[in-house]
Protein backbone atom coordinates (compact mmCIF):
# COMPACT_ATOMS: atom_id res chain seq x y z
CA UNK A 1 0.00 0.00 0.00
CA UNK A 2 2.83 2.36 0.84
CA UNK A 3 3.99 2.34 -2.79
CA UNK A 4 0.86 4.08 -4.04
CA UNK A 5 1.46 7.52 -5.53
CA UNK A 6 -1.31 10.10 -5.81
CA UNK A 7 -2.34 13.08 -7.92
CA UNK A 8 -4.07 16.27 -6.83
CA UNK A 9 -7.02 15.10 -8.96
CA UNK A 10 -7.34 12.07 -6.64
CA UNK A 11 -6.03 9.26 -8.83
CA UNK A 12 -3.48 6.77 -7.50
CA UNK A 13 -0.75 4.97 -9.46
CA UNK A 14 1.02 1.74 -8.53
CA UNK A 15 3.89 0.11 -10.49
CA UNK A 16 3.30 -3.54 -11.45
CA UNK A 17 5.85 -6.31 -11.86
CA UNK A 18 5.52 -6.20 -15.68
CA UNK A 19 6.56 -2.55 -15.75
CA UNK A 20 3.05 -1.17 -16.27
CA UNK A 21 1.38 1.16 -13.78
CA UNK A 22 -2.06 0.44 -12.33
CA UNK A 23 -4.36 3.46 -11.89
CA UNK A 24 -7.41 3.99 -9.70
CA UNK A 25 -9.12 6.67 -7.63
CA UNK A 26 -8.33 7.32 -4.00
CA UNK A 27 -10.44 6.21 -1.08
CA UNK A 28 -11.13 9.88 -0.43
CA UNK A 29 -12.39 10.34 -4.01
CA UNK A 30 -14.81 7.40 -3.83
CA UNK A 31 -16.14 8.75 -0.55
CA UNK A 32 -16.81 12.12 -2.15
CA UNK A 33 -18.45 10.54 -5.19
CA UNK A 34 -20.83 8.28 -3.29
CA UNK A 35 -22.18 5.04 -4.73
CA UNK A 36 -20.48 4.36 -8.07
CA UNK A 37 -22.90 3.01 -10.69
CA UNK A 38 -20.97 3.18 -13.97
CA UNK A 39 -17.40 3.43 -15.19
CA UNK A 40 -16.18 4.35 -18.64
CA UNK A 41 -12.61 3.15 -19.20
CA UNK A 42 -10.10 3.94 -21.93
CA UNK A 43 -9.55 1.65 -24.93
CA UNK A 44 -6.71 -0.80 -24.50
CA UNK A 45 -3.97 0.38 -26.87
CA UNK A 46 -4.92 4.03 -26.73
CA UNK A 47 -2.14 6.47 -25.93
CA UNK A 48 -2.72 9.05 -23.22
CA UNK A 49 -0.87 12.22 -22.32
CA UNK A 50 -0.27 12.96 -18.63
CA UNK A 51 -3.30 14.85 -17.32
CA UNK A 52 -5.55 13.83 -20.23
CA UNK A 53 -9.07 12.55 -19.57
CA UNK A 54 -8.76 8.77 -19.44
CA UNK A 55 -12.26 7.80 -18.38
CA UNK A 56 -15.31 8.67 -16.34
CA UNK A 57 -16.62 7.38 -13.04
CA UNK A 58 -20.32 8.04 -12.54
CA UNK A 59 -21.90 7.82 -9.13
CA UNK A 60 -25.52 8.28 -8.11
CA UNK A 61 -24.56 11.93 -7.63
CA UNK A 62 -22.49 12.98 -10.62
CA UNK A 63 -20.09 12.10 -13.42
CA UNK A 64 -16.42 12.64 -12.63
CA UNK A 65 -13.56 12.63 -15.15
CA UNK A 66 -10.52 10.46 -14.47
CA UNK A 67 -7.15 11.83 -15.59
CA UNK A 68 -4.10 9.86 -16.65
CA UNK A 69 -1.49 10.37 -13.89
CA UNK A 70 1.31 9.82 -16.42
CA UNK A 71 1.76 9.48 -20.17
CA UNK A 72 1.71 6.10 -21.86
CA UNK A 73 -0.23 3.39 -23.62
CA UNK A 74 -3.24 1.74 -21.95
CA UNK A 75 -2.34 -1.93 -21.51
CA UNK A 76 -5.35 -3.24 -19.56
CA UNK A 77 -8.69 -2.15 -18.07
CA UNK A 78 -10.52 -3.59 -15.08
CA UNK A 79 -13.32 -5.42 -16.88
CA UNK A 80 -14.85 -6.64 -13.62
CA UNK A 81 -16.12 -3.10 -13.01
CA UNK A 82 -18.67 -3.37 -15.80
CA UNK A 83 -20.72 -5.86 -13.80
CA UNK A 84 -19.67 -4.59 -10.35
CA UNK A 85 -18.94 -0.82 -10.40
CA UNK A 86 -19.50 -0.76 -6.63
CA UNK A 87 -16.06 -2.35 -6.26
CA UNK A 88 -14.69 1.19 -6.67
CA UNK A 89 -16.42 2.09 -3.39
CA UNK A 90 -15.57 -1.14 -1.62
CA UNK A 91 -11.87 -1.24 -2.53
CA UNK A 92 -10.90 1.98 -4.29
CA UNK A 93 -7.19 1.51 -3.71
CA UNK A 94 -7.06 -2.23 -4.56
CA UNK A 95 -9.64 -4.33 -6.50
CA UNK A 96 -11.42 -1.18 -7.62
CA UNK A 97 -8.54 -0.20 -9.94
CA UNK A 98 -9.55 1.26 -13.30
CA UNK A 99 -6.83 0.70 -15.91
CA UNK A 100 -3.12 0.00 -16.46
CA UNK A 101 -0.78 2.12 -18.45
CA UNK A 102 2.63 1.28 -19.95
CA UNK A 103 4.46 4.49 -19.09
CA UNK A 104 6.53 6.42 -21.58
CA UNK A 105 8.86 7.32 -18.77
CA UNK A 106 8.59 5.37 -15.52
CA UNK A 107 10.56 8.06 -13.73
CA UNK A 108 7.45 10.26 -14.11
CA UNK A 109 6.03 8.31 -11.17
CA UNK A 110 8.52 10.09 -8.93
CA UNK A 111 6.72 13.35 -9.69
CA UNK A 112 3.51 12.14 -8.05
CA UNK A 113 2.61 12.62 -4.39
CA UNK A 114 3.49 10.10 -1.72
CA UNK A 115 0.63 9.14 0.58
CA UNK A 116 1.70 11.50 3.37
CA UNK A 117 1.97 14.41 0.95
CA UNK A 118 -1.44 13.56 -0.57
CA UNK A 119 -2.97 13.49 2.92
CA UNK A 120 -1.42 16.89 3.64
CA UNK A 121 -2.90 18.14 0.37
CA UNK A 122 -6.37 16.86 1.40
CA UNK A 123 -6.08 18.57 4.76
CA UNK A 124 -5.10 21.89 3.20
CA UNK A 125 -7.67 21.90 0.39
CA UNK B 1 -27.98 28.78 7.06
CA UNK B 2 -31.37 27.83 8.50
CA UNK B 3 -31.48 24.68 10.58
CA UNK B 4 -34.34 22.36 11.43
CA UNK B 5 -34.94 21.20 14.98
CA UNK B 6 -33.36 17.84 14.05
CA UNK B 7 -30.00 19.27 12.93
CA UNK B 8 -28.03 17.87 15.85
CA UNK B 9 -29.68 14.44 15.51
CA UNK B 10 -28.62 14.27 11.86
CA UNK B 11 -25.03 15.15 12.74
CA UNK B 12 -24.94 12.57 15.50
CA UNK B 13 -26.21 9.94 13.02
CA UNK B 14 -23.27 10.75 10.71
CA UNK B 15 -25.16 12.74 8.09
CA UNK B 16 -23.35 14.63 5.37
CA UNK B 17 -25.01 18.05 5.64
CA UNK B 18 -25.52 20.31 2.62
CA UNK B 19 -27.10 23.65 1.79
CA UNK B 20 -30.53 23.08 0.28
CA UNK B 21 -32.47 26.26 -0.51
CA UNK B 22 -30.75 28.03 2.37
CA UNK B 23 -31.32 25.18 4.82
CA UNK B 24 -28.63 22.90 6.22
CA UNK B 25 -30.08 19.47 5.46
CA UNK B 26 -28.88 15.84 5.50
CA UNK B 27 -27.82 14.66 2.02
CA UNK B 28 -27.20 11.08 3.17
CA UNK B 29 -26.14 9.19 6.29
CA UNK B 30 -23.48 7.03 4.56
CA UNK B 31 -25.01 5.38 1.51
CA UNK B 32 -27.70 6.96 -0.59
CA UNK B 33 -28.39 3.65 -2.33
CA UNK B 34 -28.88 1.75 0.93
CA UNK B 35 -31.23 4.46 2.20
CA UNK B 36 -33.19 4.28 -1.04
CA UNK B 37 -33.52 0.51 -0.71
CA UNK B 38 -34.62 0.67 2.90
CA UNK B 39 -37.59 2.82 1.84
CA UNK B 40 -38.57 0.36 -0.90
CA UNK B 41 -38.08 -2.73 1.30
CA UNK B 42 -38.93 -1.66 4.86
CA UNK B 43 -39.27 1.99 5.92
CA UNK B 44 -37.31 5.22 5.93
CA UNK B 45 -37.63 8.44 7.90
CA UNK B 46 -37.03 11.87 6.34
CA UNK B 47 -36.71 15.30 7.90
CA UNK B 48 -38.48 17.62 5.47
CA UNK B 49 -38.94 20.49 7.88
CA UNK B 50 -37.37 22.87 5.37
CA UNK B 51 -40.67 22.87 3.50
CA UNK B 52 -42.97 25.80 4.25
CA UNK B 53 -46.18 25.10 6.17
CA UNK B 54 -48.88 27.75 5.77
CA UNK B 55 -52.32 27.76 7.41
CA UNK B 56 -55.26 29.65 5.93
CA UNK B 57 -58.63 29.74 7.76
CA UNK B 58 -61.37 27.50 6.36
CA UNK B 59 -63.59 30.51 5.63
CA UNK B 60 -61.11 31.67 2.94
CA UNK B 61 -62.03 28.74 0.73
CA UNK B 62 -63.38 30.92 -2.08
CA UNK B 63 -60.12 32.82 -2.45
CA UNK B 64 -58.12 29.57 -2.25
CA UNK B 65 -60.37 28.05 -4.89
CA UNK B 66 -59.10 30.70 -7.30
CA UNK B 67 -55.45 30.16 -6.33
CA UNK B 68 -55.27 26.45 -7.07
CA UNK B 69 -55.45 24.61 -10.39
CA UNK B 70 -56.91 21.49 -8.76
CA UNK B 71 -60.50 21.60 -7.54
CA UNK B 72 -60.57 22.53 -3.85
CA UNK B 73 -64.13 21.16 -3.70
CA UNK B 74 -62.45 17.76 -3.58
CA UNK B 75 -61.60 18.71 0.02
CA UNK B 76 -65.26 18.89 1.03
CA UNK B 77 -64.71 17.60 4.57
CA UNK B 78 -61.88 17.73 7.11
CA UNK B 79 -59.57 14.71 6.85
CA UNK B 80 -58.78 14.96 3.15
CA UNK B 81 -55.67 16.04 1.25
CA UNK B 82 -55.10 17.25 -2.30
CA UNK B 83 -52.13 17.71 -4.63
CA UNK B 84 -52.34 20.89 -6.68
CA UNK B 85 -50.35 23.32 -8.77
CA UNK B 86 -50.51 27.06 -8.14
CA UNK B 87 -50.28 28.96 -11.43
CA UNK B 88 -49.53 32.50 -12.52
CA UNK B 89 -51.85 34.39 -14.86
CA UNK B 90 -50.03 33.11 -17.93
CA UNK B 91 -50.44 29.51 -16.78
CA UNK B 92 -46.86 28.96 -15.57
CA UNK B 93 -46.34 26.93 -12.41
CA UNK B 94 -45.48 29.07 -9.35
CA UNK B 95 -45.26 25.97 -7.15
CA UNK B 96 -46.85 22.60 -6.48
CA UNK B 97 -48.11 21.68 -3.05
CA UNK B 98 -50.25 19.47 -0.85
CA UNK B 99 -53.31 21.00 0.84
CA UNK B 100 -54.66 19.27 3.95
CA UNK B 101 -58.20 20.07 5.08
CA UNK B 102 -58.39 20.41 8.86
CA UNK B 103 -61.42 21.41 10.92
CA UNK B 104 -60.61 25.09 11.19
CA UNK B 105 -58.14 25.67 8.36
CA UNK B 106 -56.45 24.55 5.17
CA UNK B 107 -52.84 23.55 5.82
CA UNK B 108 -50.54 23.85 2.81
CA UNK B 109 -47.00 22.53 2.38
CA UNK B 110 -44.87 24.41 -0.17
CA UNK B 111 -41.37 23.83 -1.57
CA UNK B 112 -38.63 25.47 0.52
CA UNK B 113 -36.98 27.07 -2.50
CA UNK B 114 -40.28 28.76 -3.44
CA UNK B 115 -41.28 29.98 0.03
CA UNK B 116 -40.79 33.70 -0.63
CA UNK B 117 -42.49 33.65 -4.04
CA UNK B 118 -45.38 31.56 -2.71
CA UNK B 119 -45.97 33.84 0.25
CA UNK B 120 -45.93 36.94 -1.95
CA UNK B 121 -48.51 35.32 -4.22
CA UNK B 122 -50.71 34.29 -1.27
CA UNK B 123 -50.53 37.80 0.20
CA UNK B 124 -51.64 39.28 -3.11
CA UNK B 125 -54.82 37.21 -3.13
CA UNK B 126 -55.69 36.69 0.54
CA UNK B 127 -56.24 39.06 3.48
CA UNK B 128 -52.95 39.76 5.31
CA UNK B 129 -54.14 38.16 8.55
CA UNK B 130 -55.33 35.00 6.81
CA UNK B 131 -51.85 33.78 5.80
CA UNK B 132 -50.08 32.18 8.72
CA UNK B 133 -46.57 30.79 8.10
CA UNK B 134 -46.04 28.02 10.67
CA UNK B 135 -42.32 28.15 11.45
CA UNK B 136 -43.21 26.50 14.75
CA UNK B 137 -43.93 23.18 12.99
CA UNK B 138 -41.58 20.48 11.69
CA UNK B 139 -42.33 17.80 9.09
CA UNK B 140 -41.22 14.17 9.25
CA UNK B 141 -42.01 11.69 6.48
CA UNK B 142 -42.20 7.98 7.31
CA UNK B 143 -42.32 6.02 4.05
CA UNK B 144 -42.19 2.38 3.01
CA UNK B 145 -44.07 -0.91 3.24
CA UNK B 146 -43.40 -1.16 6.98
CA UNK B 147 -44.33 2.45 7.76
CA UNK B 148 -47.70 1.42 9.19
CA UNK B 149 -46.36 -1.24 11.53
CA UNK B 150 -43.51 1.01 12.69
CA UNK B 151 -45.92 3.85 13.44
CA UNK B 152 -48.19 1.38 15.27
CA UNK B 153 -45.33 0.28 17.52
CA UNK B 154 -43.82 3.73 18.06
CA UNK B 155 -46.93 5.89 18.27
CA UNK B 156 -50.17 3.91 18.60
CA UNK B 157 -52.05 7.16 19.23
CA UNK B 158 -51.12 8.53 15.79
CA UNK B 159 -51.54 5.16 14.08
CA UNK B 160 -55.04 4.76 15.46
CA UNK B 161 -56.10 8.21 14.24
CA UNK B 162 -55.23 7.33 10.64
CA UNK B 163 -55.98 3.57 10.80
CA UNK B 164 -57.47 2.20 7.59
CA UNK B 165 -57.18 5.48 5.68
CA UNK B 166 -56.32 5.30 2.00
CA UNK B 167 -53.90 7.71 0.32
CA UNK B 168 -54.47 11.46 0.59
CA UNK B 169 -56.25 11.44 3.93
CA UNK B 170 -55.27 13.24 7.12
CA UNK B 171 -56.13 13.41 10.79
CA UNK B 172 -55.42 15.82 13.58
CA UNK B 173 -54.16 14.49 16.91
CA UNK B 174 -53.84 17.39 19.31
CA UNK B 175 -51.29 19.72 17.73
CA UNK B 176 -50.05 17.07 15.30
CA UNK B 177 -51.27 16.39 11.78
CA UNK B 178 -50.78 12.97 10.22
CA UNK B 179 -51.39 12.57 6.51
CA UNK B 180 -51.19 9.54 4.21
CA UNK B 181 -49.10 11.46 1.71
CA UNK B 182 -45.48 11.25 0.56
CA UNK B 183 -42.97 11.67 -2.22
CA UNK B 184 -41.55 8.19 -2.72
CA UNK B 185 -44.15 6.00 -4.44
CA UNK B 186 -44.48 3.94 -1.26
CA UNK B 187 -47.28 3.91 1.30
CA UNK B 188 -46.52 6.02 4.34
CA UNK B 189 -47.17 9.13 6.33
CA UNK B 190 -46.19 12.73 6.62
CA UNK B 191 -46.26 14.03 10.19
CA UNK B 192 -46.46 17.75 10.88
CA UNK B 193 -45.69 18.33 14.53
CA UNK B 194 -44.72 21.17 16.87
CA UNK B 195 -40.95 21.68 16.59
CA UNK B 196 -40.36 20.89 20.25
CA UNK B 197 -41.79 17.38 19.68
CA UNK B 198 -39.84 16.64 16.51
CA UNK B 199 -36.75 15.21 18.23
CA UNK B 200 -38.74 12.82 20.40
CA UNK B 201 -40.81 11.64 17.43
CA UNK B 202 -37.66 11.11 15.32
CA UNK B 203 -36.14 9.03 18.12
CA UNK B 204 -39.32 6.99 18.63
CA UNK B 205 -39.64 6.15 14.94
CA UNK B 206 -35.97 5.27 14.39
CA UNK B 207 -35.98 3.11 17.53
CA UNK B 208 -38.99 1.26 16.11
CA UNK B 209 -36.99 0.46 12.96
CA UNK B 210 -37.26 3.37 10.50
CA UNK B 211 -33.93 4.13 8.77
CA UNK B 212 -32.90 7.80 8.49
CA UNK B 213 -32.94 8.82 4.82
CA UNK B 214 -31.38 11.94 3.32
CA UNK B 215 -32.37 14.26 0.50
CA UNK B 216 -30.24 12.39 -2.07
CA UNK B 217 -32.32 9.21 -1.75
CA UNK B 218 -35.48 11.32 -1.58
CA UNK B 219 -34.61 12.51 -5.07
CA UNK B 220 -33.97 9.04 -6.56
CA UNK B 221 -37.15 7.73 -4.90
CA UNK B 222 -39.30 10.48 -6.37
CA UNK B 223 -37.63 10.02 -9.77
CA UNK B 224 -38.46 6.30 -9.79
CA UNK B 225 -42.03 7.17 -8.79
CA UNK B 226 -42.22 9.70 -11.63
CA UNK B 227 -43.05 12.57 -9.30
CA UNK B 228 -42.21 16.06 -10.53
CA UNK B 229 -39.68 18.29 -8.81
CA UNK B 230 -40.10 22.04 -8.96
CA UNK B 231 -37.35 23.67 -11.04
CA UNK B 232 -36.81 20.46 -13.01
CA UNK B 233 -40.08 19.34 -14.57
CA UNK B 234 -41.93 22.59 -13.94
CA UNK B 235 -41.37 26.29 -13.42
CA UNK B 236 -43.08 29.60 -14.14
CA UNK B 237 -42.36 29.30 -17.86
CA UNK B 238 -43.75 25.78 -18.32
CA UNK B 239 -47.37 25.12 -19.26
CA UNK B 240 -48.67 22.52 -16.76
CA UNK B 241 -49.75 20.12 -19.51
CA UNK B 242 -46.09 20.03 -20.60
CA UNK B 243 -45.22 18.84 -17.10
CA UNK B 244 -47.72 15.99 -16.98
CA UNK B 245 -49.94 17.94 -14.54
CA UNK B 246 -53.14 17.56 -16.59
CA UNK B 247 -54.50 14.92 -14.23
CA UNK B 248 -54.54 17.49 -11.41
CA UNK B 249 -56.35 20.19 -13.43
CA UNK B 250 -60.00 19.17 -13.94
CA UNK B 251 -60.91 21.96 -16.38
CA UNK B 252 -64.33 20.45 -17.05
CA UNK B 253 -65.58 21.33 -13.58
CA UNK B 254 -63.04 23.83 -12.22
CA UNK B 255 -62.46 26.69 -14.60
CA UNK B 256 -62.24 29.94 -12.65
CA UNK B 257 -58.72 29.74 -11.18
CA UNK B 258 -55.76 32.02 -11.86
CA UNK B 259 -54.09 30.85 -15.06
CA UNK B 260 -57.08 28.83 -16.26
CA UNK B 261 -57.56 30.83 -19.46
CA UNK B 262 -53.94 30.48 -20.47
CA UNK B 263 -53.99 26.76 -19.66
CA UNK B 264 -57.09 26.23 -21.79
CA UNK B 265 -56.08 28.47 -24.69
CA UNK B 266 -52.56 27.22 -25.11
CA UNK B 267 -53.21 23.50 -24.55
CA UNK B 268 -54.04 22.65 -28.19
CA UNK B 269 -50.79 24.21 -29.46
CA UNK B 270 -48.40 22.27 -27.20
CA UNK B 271 -45.82 20.32 -29.16
CA UNK B 272 -44.01 18.42 -26.43
CA UNK B 273 -44.85 16.36 -23.36
CA UNK B 274 -43.19 14.88 -20.27
CA UNK B 275 -42.26 11.23 -20.66
CA UNK B 276 -40.08 8.64 -18.98
CA UNK B 277 -36.77 7.37 -20.37
CA UNK B 278 -34.94 4.12 -19.77
CA UNK B 279 -31.32 4.14 -20.92
CA UNK B 280 -30.46 1.15 -23.06
CA UNK B 281 -26.96 2.35 -24.00
CA UNK B 282 -24.04 3.14 -21.72
CA UNK B 283 -23.71 5.86 -19.10
CA UNK B 284 -26.11 7.65 -16.76
CA UNK B 285 -28.95 9.98 -17.74
CA UNK B 286 -28.55 13.46 -16.19
CA UNK B 287 -30.58 16.64 -16.16
CA UNK B 288 -29.83 18.85 -19.18
CA UNK B 289 -28.75 16.11 -21.59
CA UNK B 290 -30.15 16.63 -25.08
CA UNK B 291 -32.33 14.11 -26.90
CA UNK B 292 -32.24 13.40 -30.62
CA UNK B 293 -34.59 11.46 -32.90
CA UNK B 294 -33.31 8.07 -33.99
CA UNK B 295 -30.86 8.46 -36.84
CA UNK B 296 -30.29 12.17 -36.17
CA UNK B 297 -26.87 13.82 -36.35
CA UNK B 298 -25.66 15.74 -33.29
CA UNK B 299 -23.86 18.33 -35.41
CA UNK B 300 -26.57 18.97 -37.96
CA UNK B 301 -29.96 18.21 -36.45
CA UNK B 302 -31.86 20.01 -33.68
CA UNK B 303 -32.54 18.16 -30.47
CA UNK B 304 -36.05 16.76 -30.03
CA UNK B 305 -36.07 17.06 -26.26
CA UNK B 306 -34.18 17.43 -23.00
CA UNK B 307 -33.73 15.42 -19.80
CA UNK B 308 -35.43 17.27 -16.91
CA UNK B 309 -34.35 14.82 -14.15
CA UNK B 310 -32.09 11.85 -14.59
CA UNK B 311 -30.14 9.37 -12.55
CA UNK B 312 -29.47 5.80 -11.65
CA UNK B 313 -32.40 3.79 -10.34
CA UNK B 314 -31.28 1.64 -7.40
CA UNK B 315 -34.46 -0.45 -7.65
CA UNK B 316 -34.23 -1.18 -11.39
CA UNK B 317 -30.40 -1.04 -11.49
CA UNK B 318 -30.39 0.97 -14.68
CA UNK B 319 -30.48 4.64 -15.55
CA UNK B 320 -33.87 6.38 -15.88
CA UNK B 321 -35.05 9.92 -16.47
CA UNK B 322 -37.96 12.26 -16.88
CA UNK B 323 -37.70 14.23 -20.10
CA UNK B 324 -39.58 16.74 -22.16
CA UNK B 325 -39.86 15.32 -25.69
CA UNK B 326 -41.44 16.51 -28.92
CA UNK B 327 -44.89 15.00 -29.48
CA UNK B 328 -43.82 13.41 -32.76
CA UNK B 329 -41.13 11.27 -31.13
CA UNK B 330 -42.42 7.90 -30.00
CA UNK B 331 -41.08 4.68 -28.47
CA UNK B 332 -37.33 5.30 -28.82
CA UNK B 333 -34.82 8.10 -29.30
CA UNK B 334 -31.18 8.83 -28.49
CA UNK B 335 -29.51 10.81 -25.71
CA UNK B 336 -26.26 12.73 -26.03
CA UNK B 337 -23.76 11.63 -23.38
CA UNK B 338 -20.24 13.08 -23.67
CA UNK B 339 -20.66 13.68 -27.39
CA UNK B 340 -21.99 10.20 -28.16
CA UNK B 341 -25.56 9.13 -28.90
CA UNK B 342 -26.90 6.33 -26.72
CA UNK B 343 -30.23 4.53 -27.21
CA UNK B 344 -33.14 5.24 -24.88
CA UNK B 345 -36.62 3.78 -24.64
CA UNK B 346 -39.52 6.18 -24.13
CA UNK B 347 -42.03 5.02 -21.52
CA UNK B 348 -44.74 6.41 -19.25
CA UNK B 349 -43.29 8.72 -16.62
CA UNK B 350 -43.53 6.20 -13.77
CA UNK B 351 -40.96 3.49 -13.11
CA UNK B 352 -41.48 2.08 -9.62
CA UNK B 353 -44.63 2.11 -7.50
CA UNK B 354 -45.21 0.33 -4.19
CA UNK B 355 -41.86 -1.45 -4.57
CA UNK B 356 -42.57 -2.86 -8.04
CA UNK B 357 -41.30 -2.22 -11.55
CA UNK B 358 -44.26 -0.56 -13.33
CA UNK B 359 -42.53 0.53 -16.54
CA UNK B 360 -45.02 0.62 -19.41
CA UNK B 361 -44.97 1.92 -22.95
CA UNK B 362 -46.83 5.15 -23.51
CA UNK B 363 -50.40 4.81 -24.73
CA UNK B 364 -50.64 5.13 -28.49
CA UNK B 365 -51.80 8.59 -29.51
CA UNK B 366 -55.32 8.31 -30.92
Amino acid sequence: MSDLRFTETHEWALPQEDGSVRVGISHYAQEQLGDVVYTELPQVGSVLQAGAVAGVVESVKAASDIYAPLAGEVSAVNEALEAAPETVNQAAEADGWLFQIRPEDSAALEGLLERAAYEDFLRDS
Amino acid sequence: MRKTRLNLQHRRTGAKMVDFAGWEMPLHYGSQVQEHRSVRRSAGLFDVSHMAVVDVPADCSEALHRLFANDLNRLAAPGQALYTAMLNASGGVIDDLIVYRLGSCYRMVFNAARERTDLAHLHRHLPEAAVRLRRDLNILALQGPEAGSILGRARPDLAEAIDGAGPFRCAQVGEALIGTTGYTGEAGFELIVPAERAEALWAELTRAGAAPVGLAARDTLRLEAGLNLYGHEMDEGIHPMRANLGWSIPLDRHSDFIGSEAVRDRAPALDDRLAGLVLEGRGVLRQGQRLFADGADIEQDSPCGIVTSGGFSPTLECSIALARIGCAVERTCAVEIRGRLEAVRIVRPRFVWRGKNVIKDEEATP
